[in-house]
């Protein structure tokens, strides 16, 4: 096989092969590069929260009451932990223990389903309150129209959130099954350091979504 | 970058001990009656928890080089993005177009 097909071929692989040529250093590098794009899409979403609280900091500390903050602090803490099994499944693949990279990562990815679990109790309970911001939003306080805007960034946050954790239990399934395989050695397991990178930048995102949102003001 | 393999298990879990109990201290600081102080407190915790998680769980303590610019860099568009929408708004005479 002549040497452009070869390196043609390693280019239609599916599970990263495609740049192995490049440093863990420098693989890391474009994981961050997209992880900055990242903190500007949430970044507008976050400069917008900061026009409305500003403008309107009673509404939004009363509509903030209506969330449960029980739920939300437990899912903090749910988060917090994913991200401490994945640190380890990274570590782990540094020092190449096949089976433990495939434990920490399915232990984070049940306790990322876990959180989307409580959230989506939160979410049908606020639907149920018509506390979503559509057609039948009814709202008990005294400014329902600026209320709204709350719950319009409330959702937009955590829902925009939601997605990405979704989308990264789908990629820590597909790396524990690489794992499972022995594709990862302590030299090379760049992805496994990328995905767990992309989960810990999902976990920063809550960190500053949880006070904005629930933690607004005195209870 | 720095061989991760030796970095022992205990920083991890010390780091992750850390968050948890900022997460109790943010938690708990809306209980009391801090007034005015409330936002600052809750955005200075939450600061401290993401440095945490970028430096230990993201290994930013053992990245070096251009990685640090890119990141910087993306932390100073953020700034502008932030602050330029935000000192229009803050600016304005009429405030925010009503609400009905």
């Amino acid at each position: 096989m002549s040497e452009i097909s070869m390196v043609h071929d390693e280019r239609t692989s599916i599970e990263g092969e495609d740049f192995e040529h490049l440093s863990l250093e420098t693989q890391s590098m474009g994981m961050w590069l997209f992880l900055m794009s990242e903190v500007m899409f949430f970044g507008a979403v976050f400069a917008a929260y900061i026009v409305y609280r500003h403008a309107y900091p009673q509404v939004f500390e009363e509509a903030s009451r209506h969330l449960d903050l029980t739920l939300g602090s437990i899912n903090t803490a749910i988060l917090l932990t994913s991200s401490f099994c994945m640190a380890l499944a990274v570590n782990s693949a540094a020092r190449g223990l096949r089976k433990q990279i495939v434990f920490f990562l399915l232990a984070t990815v049940l306790l990322g389903i876990i959180f989307l679990g409580i959230k989506f109790i939160e979410y049908s309970k606020e639907f149920s309150a018509h506390l979503f911001p559509g057609g039948d939003f009814q709202y008990p306080g005294s400014d329902p129209a600026r209320a709204k805007i709350f719950f319009s960034l409330y959702f937009t946050l955590t829902g925009l959130h939601a997605v990405h954790m979704i989308i990264g239990i789908f990629l820590i399934l597909i790396l524990a099954r690489s794992a499972w395989r022995g594709h990862f050695t302590a030299e090379r397991y760049a992805p496994v350091d990328m995905i767990g990178l992309y989960w810990h930048f999902v976990d920063m995102v809550w960190i500053f979504i949880f006070p904005l949102l629930y933690l607004i003001g005195p209870k | 970058m720095t061989d991760l393999s030796n970095i022992p298990r205990r920083t991890y879990f010390l780091v992750y001990l850390a968050l948890m109990v900022l997460l109790a201290a943010t938690v708990g600081a809306t209980f009391l009656p801090l007034g005015p102080f409330h936002l600052a407190i809750s955005v200075v915790i939450a600061v401290a928890k993401a440095v945490l998680v970028m430096l230990f769980f993201m290994h930013l303590r053992h990245t070096r080089g251009r990685t640090i610019f890119l990141i910087l860099g993306g932390f100073l568009l953020l700034l502008i993005l932030i602050g330029l929408t935000n000192i229009d708004y803050f600016t304005r005479v009429n405030g925010l177009p009503m609400v009905h």
